[in-house]
């Protein structure tokens, strides 16, 4: 008896990875899940297999507790794979995790593991805000959805609409011609116009008022909101920080010049400046000569003292903060100025002055 | 390191030369020195000039520190 004539036609399969929520296993108090599969579609794929319509089939679907996979350790995943590995997929889809951040982390890394160590083609849908997307967008092709729930039927149209063209090995365009998260990448292409005509294009767009879009993307930095002011500051403690790199002579918690992976602190309590001799600079950016003539050149002791005695600065901290920003990883070094902030609200500082070189 | 700092609740005057980068990444208190390799520098003046401008600087963080702000704002110190 020949099989149904359908089932001639698909040949794609994918393998879908739900978290236990979406899997119908339970809520927070399942999180710790460990990975499970059985064949065919479950929860949100019964969906995501009518909109494929007779496109590709969900061969699989493979799921594991948000708490034991988005920081978990690596057999958790390999169990993971492993799973996916035996459905013979030719495309993974995962999630979609929305905004939830271990559900995307576990989206994330399913993908990354599937694409990496398998080299099947792999997507995954979320919330673009999503903590995962930051970290993972650079490997991982990603869908974005909205924030909850609610966008689950565009988040299915999305993956619907790529997942077979990536089973079928199609390169995808542009990620704002096709509806994915830029993940950073530069790729040639054949343009209509030379680049100085289209260069004028955006600019005549730009001063008409009209919309237009860069060819080239700019790195987007987080937006801290300010601490409200100090309100005196005769009566604050301040503390100075600096990752201009400079250290007593002889550097003698050795200060790595370039890429430093520590900060330490220096003790200035009864000085009244930082005299020449004392100190050197441990860092590989830039001329330490005026520095060595006159270490207050870099952090100003003596002028914060001048203003302690007039009566216009309460007080400072009774030792400086450095490291050396020189080629500084900008995640290290909020990884130092964490740790220096942490330090500073135990000695009971209301405000820093920072020094950057 | 600015963000960082201002994350965790300490009002931060950033002392840099190159203002209009701590602008970009996106420092909120940003007080412009002199140059990269000495902001709190003035060499080619006398000593006791130096130190009058130097003060004048930490001054101008300190006004910084009083200063309710927004986003990234640029304090500059009087002309030496």
């Amino acid at each position: 008896m020949p099989a149904a004539p359908w089932r001639l036609i698909i040949e794609m399969r994918i393998v879908h990875y739900l978290n236990q929520f979406f899997a119908g296993i339970g809520g927070e108090d399942r999180a710790e899940t460990p990975p499970d599969a059985r064949a065919g579609a479950v929860g949100p794929g019964l969906a995501l297999q009518q909109l494929l319509a007779g496109e590709a089939e969900i061969a699989g679907t493979v799921w594991c507790g948000d708490g034991l996979v988005a920081d978990g350790p690596d057999d958790v995943l390999n169990a993971i794979i492993n799973a996916v590995e035996s459905f013979a997929p030719d495309v993974v889809v995962a999630g979609p995790a929305f905004g939830a951040g271990r559900y995307g982390l576990a989206c994330a890394r399913v993908c990354a593991a599937v694409t990496r160590r398998l080299g099947i083609p792999a997507l995954a849908a979320m919330a673009p805000d999503n903590a995962a997307v930051e970290l993972h967008r650079h490997e991982v092709l990603i869908v974005p959805t909205a924030a909850t729930a609610i966008g689950m039927k565009d988040a299915l149209a999305a993956m619907a609409r790529l997942a077979p063209r990536l089973g079928r090995g199609e390169a995808l365009g542009p990620a704002a011609v096709e509806g994915y998260l830029p993940r950073g990448r530069r790729m040639n292409a054949r343009a209509a116009a030379p680049a100085s005509e289209r260069a004028l294009q955006l600019l005549l767009a730009r001063l008409d008022g009209r919309p237009f879009a860069s060819e080239v993307e700019l790195p987007r930095y987080e937006r801290i909101p300010p601490p409200p002011p100090v309100t005196d500051p005769a009566r604050m403690r301040l503390a100075l920080v600096t990752e201009c790199g400079l250290v007593p002579r002889g550097n003698p918690d050795r200060l790595e010049w370039v890429r430093a992976s520590k900060w330490l602190t220096y003790p200035i309590d009864g000085k009244q400046t930082l005299a020449p001799g004392d100190y050197e600079v441990a860092h590989g950016g830039y001329d330490a000569a005026f520095a060595a003539e006159d270490p207050d050149r870099l952090v100003p002791l003596d002028a914060v003292r001048e203003l302690v005695r007039r009566g216009e600065l309460g007080g400072v901290l009774d030792a400086y903060y450095v490291t050396c920003g020189n080629h500084g990883i900008l995640g290290q070094m909020a990884v130092h100025a964490r740790e220096i902030a942490a330090d500073l609200r135990r000695q009971h500082v209301d405000s820093v002055l920072l020094v950057a070189t | 390191m600015a963000k960082e700092l201002e994350r965790a609740g300490f009002p931060t005057a950033t002392v840099t030369s190159l203002a209009a980068v701590a602008v970009k990444v996106g420092a909120n208190r940003i007080v412009r020195g002199n140059r990269f390799s000495h902001p709190f520098g003035r060499p080619e003046l006398p000593p006791a000039e130096e130190r009058a401008w130097r003060v004048e600087l930490v001054r101008t963080a300190l006004r910084a520190l009083r200063t309710p702000v927004e986003g990234p704002t640029v304090f500059e110190p009087p002309a030496p």
